[in-house]
């Protein structure tokens, strides 16, 4: 076994080696380098530990795999909010784009899209699941070190979309813009992930599957589905990083809107609603409001998301049976989303004092304020009337950012507040104080965002279609443009107080990880009763 | 018939027919009074999940 390992991965650097010799563009060649690197240093672990004896299987839970996610969702979470907050002043100031093509606008917005959905998303979930899985089967990880393969194959892939976008390789499918190969990569880590989490749920101990991990479980599946039928593509040459895609026209472009809408219907929410079942139940104390609304809340979504895709796509070729399925089915689920929402601030019912004690769970609940807000959003975008205004326009970058910084942005900085002292066996968080200075700038930060955005939306949407008495165009794009410098000014300052949030929680999570100690005022409070 | 028409017509009868009836009876069973202890037990399932699993290591809760 030992001697296989250390021949397979001589094998691949090998490979990668003359796959970078005979690399027909930049991105591929840095990527088949960076593969021989990874390759040859597995290679010599693979050495050093040939005879050594089978380190001892763990038992109890398999926390290892979670700290580290914990790690790297704090760590992607702060380069994406980075990025972004570069990009957006980018757009104020145009000069930041530096005459680089390495720093243009266009490469760098799909590596802050990529750095939040999927590096601090995907890790947030990838952990969060891993984490919740086994304490509501009660059974450790199934596949024992399958789960590191999960953690490491998906930074991998991180790495490789990211240098890919910064040197040109995109397909050019929004959220989905790597190319062939590292689609492949993707999808053996995908089931990978889906091996470890559904062999945990055969093998756990308790009778039910909690509702988290309905959730969590559609998230994986419908996410493998879409990524496959999306990244239909035959490479140009095996040397190359260029691919071309199988669909063409608006076959392609439905089949594109098909992924973007299911992955923000899957990855941005299912998934994300699993943490929302646990934690919000968890920092509460009490059982969710309604499990049956739950599993209705769970079917509900799963049976409505998939259809509500064609509404990016209104005033196009598209059919328009097709466009208005895609609105229809994006109003129903107005009611599924906003049943998953009083669900999970019902479950504060009795309990509602601890608002005022207990930042985590406020940063939950307006996680849930948020979800709310942004699927009542939503669907109004998708009628057609309102969309011919709020199309092409900020009011979109608005939408997505009041769901993305609010809902999953939000319910991840609480997941991080609740497994942080737990994975780190520290009593308390090591500053109360600094968790509500999160949730200020970062709620503050949001209005800047989303208030800002609207108002540019829907004015250069109205300017778009002014015409004059003859019937002509009154505003050219760059007026436009012009007058939106300000909005994109104050959008900037938001995303600033975002980031500055977020720094501030992992200096939190790391001083209360390393165990600093501080006097709290609760413990003052105590001292004093006595 | 093209590919085109027999998918449709498919998704317009049948295939409708299924995904309606599978949901309906997913809230149907859901909703049925039975379930009701069921529910009950499984919505505890993250507040007792701190029992210890064969050898576990302890932790602070």
């Amino acid at each position: 076994m030992d001697v296989l390992k250390i021949v397979f991965f001589a094998f691949v650097a090998l490979i990668a080696a003359m796959a970078a010799s005979f690399g027909l563009d930049q991105a591929y060649i840095l990527h088949a380098l960076i593969i021989m690197a990874v390759a040859f240093y597995l290679f010599l672990r693979a050495v050093r530990q040939f005879g050594e004896p089978a380190p001892v299987v763990g038992t109890g839970y398999q926390d290892d795999v979670v700290r580290a996610g914990v790690i790297a969702t704090a760590f992607w979470g702060v380069v994406g909010f980075l990025v972004g907050v570069f990009i957006a002043f980018q757009l104020a100031f145009p000069a930041l784009n530096f005459d680089l093509p390495f720093t243009t606008f266009g490469r760098v917005r799909p590596l802050h899209t990529s750095a939040v959905i999927f590096a601090f998303g995907g890790n947030a979930l990838i952990a969060t699941s891993f984490y919740i899985v086994q304490r509501t089967c009660a059974a450790r990880l199934w596949g024992g070190n399958l789960s590191w393969f999960v953690f490491w194959g998906y930074q991998l892939f991180i790495v490789l979309a990211a240098t890919g976008y910064l040197l040109g390789a995109t397909q050019s499918k929004e959220y989905a813009e790597p190319e062939w190969y590292v689609d492949i990569w993707l999808t053996l880590v995908w089931v990978a992930y889906l091996a470890v989490f559904m062999g945990t749920i055969i093998k756990r101990k308790e009778p039910h599957i909690y509702v988290a991990n309905w959730f969590f479980l559609s998230f994986i599946v419908t996410v493998a589905m879409l990524h496959l039928v999306n990244n239909l593509s035959l490479p140009v040459s095996i040397y190359g990083s260029k691919s071309v895609q199988l669909f063409s026209g608006v076959q392609d472009a439905l089949t594109q809107w098909w992924y973007g809408h299911n992955a923000v219907g899957f990855f941005l929410t299912s998934g994300f609603l699993g943490m929302m079942y646990y934690f919000v139940p968890k920092q509460t104390g009490k059982p969710v409001f309604s499990y049956k609304l739950s599993i209705i809340h769970f079917w509900s979504l799963t049976f409505m998301y998939i259809w509500a895709g064609p509404h990016h796509l209104h005033y196009t070729a598209l059919p328009d049976w097709a466009q208005t399925l895609g609105m229809v089915f994006s109003l129903m689920l107005w009611m599924p989303s906003w049943g998953g929402m009083i669900n999970g601030l019902m479950t504060l019912n009795g309990a509602w004092d601890k608002l005022r004690t207990d930042p985590v769970l406020r940063m939950m609940v307006i996680s849930l304020a948020f979800y709310g807000m942004s699927t009542f959003e939503g669907p109004l975008m998708s009628i057609k009337v309102v969309n011919s205004l709020s199309h092409y326009t900020d009011w979109t970058i608005g939408h997505v950012h009041s769901g993305a910084l609010g809902w999953n942005g939000m319910i991840t900085f609480g997941a991080l507040y609740f497994l942080v002292p737990k994975l780190w066996h520290r009593e308390r968080l090591y500053s109360d104080t600094m968790v509500s200075w999160h949730f200020w700038l970062a709620t503050i930060g949001i209005v800047f965002y989303a208030a800002s955005m609207w108002v540019t939306g829907i004015m250069e949407g109205l300017m778009w279609r002014e015409v004059d008495a003859q019937g002509f165009l009154v505003n050219s794009f760059a007026d436009t443009v012009s007058a939106k410098f300000p909005m994109y000014v104050v959008r900037g300052l938001g995303g600033v107080m975002y980031l500055a949030g977020a720094i501030i929680m992992c200096v939190n999570l790391w001083l209360t990880a390393t165990g600093a100690r501080r006097d709290t005022p609760h413990a003052a409070m105590a001292i004093a009763a006595e | 018939m093209d590919t085109y028409s027999i998918f449709r017509e498919f998704a317009d009868s049948w295939g409708l027919l299924a995904m309606m009836g599978f949901f309906v009876g997913a809230v149907l069973m859901v909703l049925r009074p039975s379930a009701r202890r069921m529910h009950q037990d499984a919505a505890e399932i993250p507040l007792r999940d701190d029992r210890p699993i064969d050898n576990q290591e302890p932790y602070n809760e």
